[in-house]
Parts: C-alpha cells; structure tokens; sequence
C-alpha cells in the first residue's frame, strides 16, 4: 500500500537577472526529490539556471471571488499612471 | 487523437438566454477568449469533459512511451539511442504536464492510475500498434506525433488554463520529435533495397491507423459541438485529418513511398487531397480494448506501477524520518 506523494509547485529563474516564474507542478516525496523531480520535467532543454520548490499545500492564494474587492482600490486611483497627467507637447519628453 | 471521442454530457447545446447568471457569465468569458483558472467557477459538465480529456491525453503520453521503448535496446546506432531516449523522455514529462493539469480539476494522481489501469480510462487508439521494426519508430515520430501536432497547435489557445500552458510546453518539444522520425525515415530510404522496403512496410501499417487518430468524423456530433462552444476543441475532426493528409502526403512522395490508399487523389478544385475512409470497425475494436497490443499495453503499465511500489513507499518513508529528525533537532534547540 503506498500513499500518494505530496505535489510541490516548481519555479524556475530562466536567466540570470531575471525572476523566478511558475512553470508547473509535480509530486515527489521530499524536497530534494522535488528539485531532481523538476530538473527532468522542467529544464530539460536549458530552461533554467535555478529551481524553487514549494509544496502546495503551504501556499495562500487570493480567492477569485474575491477579486473585486481586492483590486478595487487600485483600480479606482488612475492617477498613479503617468498618462493620468496632461504634458503640453512643447515641454518635451518627461 | 491523443484524446479521441471524448463525452461532454450535453444532451444539446444551450443558448446563453437558457443559461443560469453565473453559467452566462462563464459562457461569455470564454466567448471573448478569456482563460479559466482553476480555483473559478466552472459548470460541473466543463469540469468533467476537461478531466476525461486531460487526463485520457496523459494516459497516451504515458502509455505512447512503451512501442518506442521497445526499440531503445535495438537502436542501430548510440546516436539514435541517445536521440531516442531523449524522445521518450519527453513523452514521460508531457504525460507529467498533462496529469498536473488535470489534477488542478480535482481529480488526484493516483484516481487517475487507477483508472488507467483498471482499464477504464482510455488512451489513443494508436499505440495498440506493435513496433515491428526500426523504421516504425520513424514512422511513428513522423506520422503519429505529425497528427499529434496536428491536434495540439490549437489546443494551446485552449479555454482552460492549466491545459493551454501545458500545451504550449509541449509543442514546443514536438517538433523535435516529427524530424527525428522523418530523419530516421529519409536516411533508410537512402540505404539498400531491403531497408527501403522497411520503411514503405512500415508506412503501409501506420497510414490508416494515422488517420484513424484523429477519430471518426464528428460534425453531427454533440459532445463536438458542446467541446468547441466551451473552446476545449477548436476542429473538427475531418478539418484536421484533411489538413494532416495535405501536409504528409508530399512527404511521403519526397521519401519515395506509396500511400497505401488507392482513393488518395489531388483535388484540384479543394485544394487538398481526396483519399479513402479509414476502417472505422477497426478502430472500434481497438478502442474497446481488441486491438493488437492492448492486453500487452496496459500490463506493462499494471506491472511498471505495482513494481515499482516498494520504491515509492521506501522514499517516502525515507522522507517521513528525515523530517522527523529535524523536528526533533528543532525541539531540542
Ligand atoms: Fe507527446
Ligand atoms: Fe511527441
């Protein structure tokens, strides 16, 4: 009888200087398994210079339904863009 | 296809005005091309046509390893090996991909072996096909990942998005996979008399079956119909067979082969090629589980899991000890 190894989210830095994206998940029994596990899955082709591995369970997530509430108040301040503003043409690039 | 006549419960398709609010809403998100996430709401119906679809497309990916592994021992070179393990290899991780994918659904890993190998969920019809000999491995990167092209092309512009951005990883892999079929293919026609014959044996077992991937005609079909209202399947499946035809047939003529279908024609008219109906009772009888290497398929997969069993179970009993010692070690501090 065997119980289903726990699933971990993967996410690969591609490039140096660049951020660590999600690329998908996988199962694996520990941590180090899951960076083996993820360097077969996912960098196969040089995808990445660095993995990160979670496990899924300890990651918090907005709710969807939610999401009208949560965004709103960013929504509603469109003067935090700088096209909010006016710039006579003569005064030049700003 | 990799996952052929899938059911979607609809009995027909509903107008929006029929819809309840939050279906409308649903409906309407996908008509304007946005992507469903998983933690969103989704009709029930969705939820399940996409978990026998995905996860019957993972079972192919899986179960598609096992006719070209059979002629990873027997490579005739150490490239082709290498090249060929590296190709198998992916089809492991676009199975990985795809189970992901679908568990995002709410279906686990393990449901879903189960299924595969209590023999309930099915897989592609085409690899109940033996691989006789080296020539159908590149008749199979050739012509069965060419259809699998075929079918995957739209699907990353698919309305679920766990399964788009699988689909996008792996086309992007696929091709590999088709040139090393076709290269393997192109230098044996070049060779003696005899592995000239190979490869045109080898096209002559593959065509039909080929063509029968992409399953039989579904334009009065209402799981079809239902598929391509909630953007999960974007052709028909006679566009895509015509399209795979058109696309192989003057391949074929470049390797020096002859179709084995005395119907095929160009039409000038269409601008395609007119050619013959597949066997349909053949691919029937496939699917429900009468085909060459069914039995031998499925065993092999029942096998691989229960051998393997010890193997997980001492990971993770590994991993459980691990973690208890550093929690003592942590409580002690
Ligand atoms: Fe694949
Ligand atoms: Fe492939």
């Amino acid at each position: 009888m065997s119980s289903e190894w726990p699933l971990w989210e993967v996410f690969i830095r591609g490039q140096h200087g660049l951020n660590h994206r999600h690329v998908g998940s996988l199962h694996a029994p520990d941590a180090e398994m899951a960076i083996n596990n993820a360097r077969d899955v996912y960098t196969r082709r040089n995808e990445g210079v660095s993995i990160w591995v979670v496990r899924s369970s300890d990651i918090v997530a907005s709710a969807p339904s939610e999401k009208g509430p949560l965004f709103e108040p960013s929504n509603s301040k469109v003067y935090r863009h700088p096209t909010f503003f006016d710039i006579p043409d003569e005064v030049g690039h700003m | 296809m990799y996952a052929q006549m899938v059911k979607t419960d609809a009995a027909r398709i509903k107008g929006l005005d029929e819809m309840d609010p939050q279906e409308r809403v649903f409906q309407q998100r996908i008509d304007t091309g946005q992507k469903i996430e998983p933690k969103e709401w989704m009709p029930e119906a969705y939820r399940k046509t996409l978990i026998r679809q995905i996860s019957q497309h993972a079972h192919s990916e899986i179960v598609g390893q096992l006719p070209e592994g059979n002629w990873i021992t027997r490579a005739p070179t150490l490239e082709r090996k290498a090249i060929l393990l590296a190709k198998v290899q992916d089809e492991a991780g676009h199975g990985l991909y795809l189970y992901c994918a679908a568990e995002t659904l709410g279906i686990s890993r393990d449901q879903m072996y189960e299924q595969l190998h209590s023999g309930k969920a099915k897989y592609s019809s085409i690899f109940n096909y033996p691989t006789l000999s080296w020539a159908d491995i590149g008749a199979i990167g050739w012509l069965v990942d060419g259809a699998a092209i075929m079918n995957q092309v739209p699907l990353q512009r698919c309305s679920y998005g766990p399964y788009a951005r699988a689909m996008v990883r792996i086309c992007k892999e696929e091709s590999f996979h088709q040139r090393q079929g076709f290269d393997i293919l192109a230098k044996m026609v070049r060779g003696t008399p005899a592995q000239k014959e190979m490869v045109q044996d080898a096209l002559d077992r593959w065509w039909w079956p080929s063509l029968m991937m992409f399953g039989p005609s579904d334009d009065a079909s209402v799981h079809s119909a239902q598929s391509m209202a909630w953007k999960i399947k974007q052709n028909s499946n006679d566009e895509l067979r015509q399209k795979f035809v058109d696309q192989t047939v003057p391949q074929a003529e470049y390797l020096g082969l002859t179709v084995p279908d005395p119907d095929l024609k160009w039409n000038e008219e269409k601008g395609g090629y007119d050619f013959g109906e597949p066997d349909w009772s053949e691919f029937f009888e496939v699917i429900a589980g009468n085909g060459p290497c069914n039995a031998e398929r499925l065993g092999a997969r029942r096998k691989a899991w229960g051998d393997g069993t010890w193997f997980r179970d001492g990971l993770t009993a590994h991993a459980e000890k691990v973690a208890a010692r550093r929690a003592k070690s942590v409580a002690a501090e």
